[in-house]
């Protein structure tokens, strides 16, 4: 990089201007939002996180635009401000896709198989990390622990979760994402776009009729301890060794939680956009609670 | 101590010997995830919902801290400070608002108890919170829930909602007097977010960076008031505490480490998930139960409650997974984040990779972690691609030497955790990455679909 390249962005001499204010009607409807957000909290800069959250959800990633409204709304320097939004990774700093594409590549996604969903991602996508699509529909980033370890390795689109991904199925999620086909989470409600979701964060509710009950109750990883402790499912044999011999199946009842001791990937898709319709994934009132058995 | 079998089938787990899933186990708060609808309020009533917080109510706020502390619940987020205690610190009658924050923003790498805990039962959280606000005289709480689990921000949002309809928050709480408002704040990812007070710092809108100690959260914490700081399942386990008792939660764990609490399996076991049970349980009786490693593989090393605790190995397997026998054995038990790793995981890249993690989330306030966990990351990745020198490894210890006990907060310590326990443990592996010049592990082998399933393919 050279020196003219490196100073391109930055201001020398005059201060920048100050970056201009929404349009009328759309600063008197975030104004009555904020105004909102802020009566919730004892001290009104509490309400910046929220706010933050908020003016993502009006233009996508934190604009100057955005700062400033925080900064006057809250009586803060615009400083002030940016030194809040830059500090935290889920506030974007430039235009992206309609879906976050996060892969968590923390040590143990990492190696179940995140490592290897990311790298496929970025070459099937042609993009690198935080980088997004040119049709704008997808900005992938590698994320850190999200705490699903039990579903590793784990996708999350737009902070809904993709349990026990492969590069194949992450590959198909993607590229539904990109045709525009309604694409949902194993854990969460149908995906909505970045801006919706933000929205939420912000502290505005999800008001999509069904979106609290999409999926159902917990996954099938959060009940396995459960249905060993009611006798649901058989005890494993794990032996002194914890060494599961590979002839110690004990029976068709002893069902895995995932795809994991029968070596394989989960079948199918795990992501229910077209998994078996009959789990707890898609019917949380499934009388055999929300696992796959083996051969589904 | 007495064993108390009686009790719901759950004591404290027995040394060794073989005992089935339903007498090891003592599912509480995960006792009825799998009903229809679990995360309801309806569900919630059906199974004794809000029973707890009846007799809370019925008491004095003081006997209420008392009882909680003689049962001995201790903290469920990783340091394993006694609940009670913690509420005991408020000064009364001190003229000032007191706050309740739970903290939510579960980000410890391997930790995956809050989340689902949240998602399928939330109101066993905001249950807890009515209780525990009643406890320490305050109308205001916050559940800072960490920004990237929106599925879980929804079915909080609807608790807290049902929770205001039925009267279990709001003005005058079952007639009781109090009144109390619940916030539930999403955070904006920052793992020191998680400490608690850079947590405060966060929901006061700055930048979640940890403050000087003392004064204490308890005098001074939350916009400069006496605050509690909680982690979602500590609070989540004292509804069931006030319902079915004291001598119930004591005949759960041991002496020291009381009750019922959540452990998480991850990694390359053949039954990956939460596993609720008294503590002191080992993890050998959790993978005998469970079906073990995934065939054909050993258990290599593992974490007993997060990347930030010290790693064990297969020598580790007998140790009582509670506070004092994860403390004995040179760990922590953490948030009893159990990930475990095969022979095929390579530790060098573990840890770089752990590493990495720490020096991306230093908040950058002290210089040990800010500047030597980006020295580590420098070195790490040198020795994993085979590019480092023999001196590289007592020059990482000596930088988690000087990171470990003399960083601000604990992310510091727990940066260093990895380092020197993977040193202790596997000292060898990190030779051989220098004297052989690279890694000697097909990341390949690692994944839940590379063991023998060559036509899924990796290409990574």
């Amino acid at each position: 990089m050279n020196p003219t390249e490196a100073n391109h962005d930055v201001q020398l001499g005059m201060p920048a201007l100050p970056a201009p204010d929404y349009p009328a009607d759309v600063r008197a409807r975030l104004e009555a939002d904020a105004k909102e957000v802020i009566a919730r909290y004892p001290g009104a800069r509490s309400a910046l996180l929220p706010l933050l959250h908020l003016v993502q959800a009006e233009e996508g990633h934190v604009t100057r635009t955005g700062i400033r409204f925080c900064a006057e709304l809250l009586d803060l320097t615009t400083a002030e401000v940016t030194a809040v939004s830059t500090f935290y990774s889920m506030y974007r700093r430039k235009a992206s896709g309609e879906y976050q594409v996060g892969v968590c590549t923390n040590t143990l996604c990492a190696v179940m198989g995140g490592d290897a969903i990311f790298e496929d991602l970025k070459e099937h996508l042609g993009v690198g990390n935080g980088e997004t699509t040119e049709d704008g529909a997808v900005t992938l980033e590698h994320i850190e622990c999200n705490a699903a370890c039990d579903f590793a390795p784990v996708v999350m689109v737009n902070w809904e979760f993709f349990d026990n991904q492969t590069p194949q199925s992450a590959r198909r999620l993607v590229d539904d994402l990109r045709a525009g086909r309604s694409v949902e989470p194993t854990r969460g409600a149908p995906l909505c776009t970045f801006r919706q979701t933000s929205r939420m964060l912000a502290g505005f509710p999800d008001e999509r009729p069904g979106a609290v009950r999409a999926t159902g109750g917990a996954g099938p990883a959060s009940l396995i301890g459960l249905r060993l402790a009611k006798g649901e499912v058989a005890p494993g044999r794990g032996g002194d060794t914890v060494i599961a011999p590979r002839t110690a199946r004990t029976g068709a009842d002893e069902a895995p939680a995932t795809g994991h001791d029968d070596g394989q990937a989960p079948p199918g898709h795990p992501s229910s956009h077209d998994a078996p319709h009959e789990t707890s994934a898609s019917d949380e009132h499934h009388p055999a609670g929300p696992a796959a058995e083996e051969g589904e | 101590m007495t064993v108390a079998a009686e009790h719901e089938g759950a004591s404290r787990p027995g040394a060794g010997g073989e005992a089935s899933p339903e007498k090891l186990l003592a599912p509480v708060l995960s006792a009825f995830w799998d009903q229809p609808e679990s995360w309801t309020l309806e569900t919630y009533r059906r199974h004794q919902g809000y029973d707890g917080l009846r007799r809370a109510l019925a008491m004095a706020p003081d006997d209420v801290i008392a009882y909680v502390k003689d049962s001995g619940l201790r903290g469920r987020g990783g340091a394993g400070f006694p609940t009670g205690m913690k509420w005991q610190f408020i000064p009364q009658g001190d003229g000032k608002p007191h706050y309740l924050v739970v903290n939510a923003d579960e980000s410890e790498p391997g930790t995956c108890k809050d989340i689902p805990l949240l998602f399928a039962n939330p109101h066993s959280l905001i249950e807890g919170i009515v209780i525990a606000c009643h406890a320490i005289r305050s109308n205001h709480a916050f559940i800072y829930l960490r920004g990237e689990v929106v599925p879980v921000l929804r079915r909080l949002h609807e608790a807290v909602r049902e929770a205001y309809a039925a009267g279990f928050l709001g003005k005058n709480i079952l007639g009781s007097g109090l009144d109390l408002d619940v916030i539930v704040h999403a955070g904006a990812g920052a793992y020191i977010c998680g400490e608690e007070t850079a947590l405060l710092d966060s929901l006061e809108g700055r930048r979640g960076q940890p403050r000087l100690r003392p004064p204490f959260p308890a005098v001074a914490g939350l916009y400069a008031c006496p605050t509690v700081v909680n982690n979602v399942e500590s609070i989540a386990s004292v509804p069931a505490i006030m319902l079915r008792g004291k001598d119930w939660f004591r005949s759960m764990g041991t002496e020291k480490s009381p009750g019922f609490t959540l452990y998480s399996l991850s990694g390359h076991v053949a039954r990956p998930g939460q596993y609720e049970a008294p503590l002191g349980i080992t993890l050998r009786q959790l993978l005998d139960m469970s079906g073990g490693m995934r065939r054909g593989h050993r258990l290599k090393f593992w974490t007993p409650g997060g990347s930030s605790t010290p790693m064990f190995t297969d020598e580790h397997l007998d140790v009582p997974l509670d506070y004092e026998g994860v403390g004995a054995a040179g760990s922590m038990l953490g948030t009893k984040a159990l990930q475990c790793f095969d022979e095929t995981t390579c530790v060098v890249r573990a840890v770089t990779r752990w590493t990495e993690f720490y020096a991306h989330e230093s908040c950058g306030k002290c210089t040990p972690c800010r500047e030597g966990t980006y020295w580590l990351v420098q070195l790490l990745r040198d020795i994993e691609a085979g590019k480092g020198a023999m001196g590289d490894l007592d020059k990482i210890d000596d930088i988690a030497d000087n990171i470990n006990g003399k960083s601000f907060c604990a992310l510091g310590d727990g940066a260093a955790s990895p380092i020197y326990s993977s040193l202790k443990y596997f000292r060898e592996e990190y030779e051989q990455h220098i004297t052989g010049r690279g890694c000697p592990f097909d990341p390949a082998k690692s994944t839940l679909w590379g063991d023998n399933d060559a036509h899924l393919g990796v290409n990574a």
